[in-house]
């Protein structure tokens, strides 16, 4: 009994000794190889990590819904992109630069609502033809790149609009729009896997399919309503990013599919389905974000973290095989 | 009578649909643009498709076996800037980098399989870590340079991806031959069968003694050797590479083998199937492009095709067209 409390607090908390455990070592070898003299654990260093973190941090949080579900969506950096280019190019609508900034919010909706869209679309050929989300999402990444680059060409697709840039940029307590957009994305997410039906459900489904069907949950509206929210929330991160930069070339947000789900996976959540938590997965965004600030704060060279993470994820892996190992032997024959 | 007809008919479309529509939309094409089937533009599209073909064999091996490889875009990379690297090398020269730049990645094909083999971990993780392990690792080795071979016309390295034997350019007697070759060994060997046998019920394969860890462990290591046989053609072909030269590699080798009909799940698919998934992406690619699109279509075409053709096979298999997820 003891030893499973000991088990489960190291399996839940692994993340944030991990986090910590980067903090210290940061710290101290900074001191020791850092090119700079500010210290590593400095209040500005973090506020501007967590700003960082927010693009792939908002995605990370949908993918984890998604992958509590038992479904995999690729297609996330595709949406982002082309949600991104819908934002911008709207800007430059004739009935909308005749609306001043006023077009603004308008703009974010028109974003928005793409994502949605794409979303929708995903989860409607998961739910109808049955295909694997793994295949569909995998389709639909290309398919949604081509579209991006449809829209516009291979050429990049810019509005800058300052009143934009301010809000992008406005400070509340030291958080920048994109870091409070992504707190706010996670207590809300939150709220909704632990505290609603819905949320209860989808790790019903991701648990055992079977056994949540014949419990008389209906599968497809939640693989649905999980498909726009991971569309949506693509689409916000886009917003959040892009609203201070102004600028979208056509290849923007590719790969973040795998880096959202390596977050996903560093914050425990399980392939299978069924298992996770969407505080986890932000101590995983915030993990990956140290390590790469932390070793371009120690000097290294930025082509080591794709090694580090790489391995890390390896390392994790294995490590969580040997803490679930008698559970895994319980369920074989 | 005629129901009977419609039935294998039926049967047929259902067990080679995949090969009906690419026929259908070969002579399509071809009646719209005679060139379409011009002997140099069939040839210049298999050509063109051979990396991406000779990787998809060896993706083809770990899919059947039930696993995924999504590494295999970034070790492509990594072989073309190690071989580049090492011909550039005065202690190597070409004759001896090709043979080390495969025992290079090999390596790395070697630890995926122990990794998802004998440990057996968890592959879409164990790949995906390694995708971004790899592109670290070559991006140290090159130090973030491209790799460019100086003095081009006092090699024989070019042959692989530029030269011609019997008028049949290098890279397509390359992928055509291996693909021969693992065809054969996937369908007519004792190995062939084990692989179908793990990727189909591992469980089963277990209890009847097969070796489910060394025969994982074996298909990754023929992933690993058809990337490498494919870095070297692109490196010979371009004579120089950048470090993301085979970056989103990885999944439009999957989307062909997909697109072939193996399943996911493991236990289905061949090599000649996969080979017409490599043609049939090559050639919407070339038709569209023919047909004055830009090559961006392509990827819209291929997002509808691949969930079309992933949802015909799955509906004849369960005979309803929509699925029963309520």
């Amino acid at each position: 009994m003891n030893n499973d409390t000991l088990k489960n607090l190291l399996k839940n908390g692994a993340i944030w000794g991990f986090i910590v455990l980067e903090l210290v070592f940061f710290e101290v070898a900074g001191s020791w190889w850092s090119l700079s003299d500010n210290a590593f654990m400095d209040l500005d260093n973090m506020l501007l990590l967590l700003k960082q973190s927010a693009p792939i941090g908002i995605i990370a949080i949908g993918m984890t819904v998604i992958m509590i579900n038992g479904n995999i969506d690729l297609s996330v950096g595709a949406i982002f992109a082309l949600s991104a280019i819908v934002m911008l190019d709207s800007m430059s609508w004739p009935f909308m630069e005749a609306m001043g900034d006023g077009a603004i919010p308008l703009a974010w909706l028109f974003a928005l609502l793409t994502g949605c869209l794409l979303g929708f679309v995903n989860g409607m050929v998961v739910w109808k033809t049955g295909v694997d989300a793994f295949i569909v999402t995998l389709g639909a990444m290309l398919g949604y790149r081509g579209l991006v680059f449809m829209y516009n060409g291979e050429n990049p697709t810019f509005h800058l609009n300052w009143t934009m840039v301010d809000i992008a940029e406005a400070n509340v307590l030291g958080f920048e729009t994109p870091a409070l957009v992504f707190l706010a994305v996670v207590l809300v997410v939150w709220l909704l896997m632990t505290r609603s039906i819905h949320g209860r459900n989808a790790y019903a489904i991701g648990d055992n399919r079977e056994a949540a069907v014949n419990a008389g949950i209906r599968v497809g509206p939640h693989f649905l309503i999980n498909f726009v929210l991971i569309g949506f929330l693509s689409a916000l991160s886009a917003v959040a990013f892009y609203s201070g930069s102004g600028s979208v070339n056509p290849n923007d947000g590719m790969l973040f599919e795998l880096w959202a789900i390596t977050a996903v996976v560093l914050g425990g959540t399980k392939l299978t389905g069924g298992r996770g938590s969407i505080i986890g997965t932000f101590g995983g965004v915030i993990a990956i974000q140290l390590l790469r600030k932390g070793l371009g704060h120690i000097g290294a060279n930025s082509e080591t973290v794709n090694l580090v993470i790489g391995s890390i994820l390896i390392i994790v892996l294995l490590l969580d095989r040997q803490l679930n190992r008698k559970g895994a032997e319980e369920l074989k024959v | 009578m005629a129901e009977a007809m419609v039935k294998s008919v039926g049967g047929v479309l259902a067990r080679q649909g995949i090969l009906v529509a690419f026929l259908v939309f070969m002579i399509g094409f071809t009646f719209w643009n005679p060139r379409f089937i011009d002997i140099d533009n069939v040839f210049g599209v298999i050509r063109s498709s051979a990396i991406l073909g000779v990787m998809a064999l060896g993706v083809t091996f770990v899919v059947i076996g039930g696993n995924l490889d999504l590494s295999v875009g970034s070790m492509l990379s990594f072989s073309a800037i190690v071989v580049l690297d090492l011909h550039e090398n005065p202690a190597f020269g070409p004759a001896l980098a090709i043979p080390a730049m495969f025992a290079m990645t090999l390596c790395l094909g070697a630890l995926n399989g122990f990794l998802i083999g004998y440990l057996r971990l968890n592959s879409l993780i164990v790949t995906l870590g390694m995708l971004s392990a790899i592109h670290g690792l070559t991006l140290t080795y090159s130090g973030g340079q491209n790799m460019d071979i100086a003095n081009q016309s006092a090699t024989w390295f070019d042959v692989f991806g530029r030269g011609s034997a019997l008028g049949i350019p290098v890279p397509v007697l390359i992928f055509a031959l291996l693909a021969a070759f693992l065809g054969i060994v996937l369908a007519k060997t004792p190995f062939g069968r084990k692989v179908y046998a793990v990727g189909g019920n591992g469980t089963a394969a277990t209890f009847s003694g097969i070796p489910r860890a060394r025969v994982v462990f074996l298909t990754y290591i023929i992933s690993a050797f058809c990337v490498a046989t494919a870095g070297l053609i692109q490196a010979s072909r371009t004579m120089g590479a950048q470090n993301t030269v085979g970056q989103g590699l990885e999944l439009e080798v999957l989307a062909a083998v997909i697109l072939g009909g193996a399943s996911l799940l493991g236990g289905s698919g061949t090599i000649f199937k996969t080979v017409i998934g490599v043609l049939i992406l090559g050639f919407i690619q070339n038709g569209l492009l023919l047909a004055g699109l830009e090559f961006y279509v392509q990827f819209v075409v291929t997002w509808v095709i691949i969930i079309l053709a992933v949802w015909l096979d799955i509906a004849t298999k369960r005979g309803k067209l929509w699925s029963p997820i309520a």
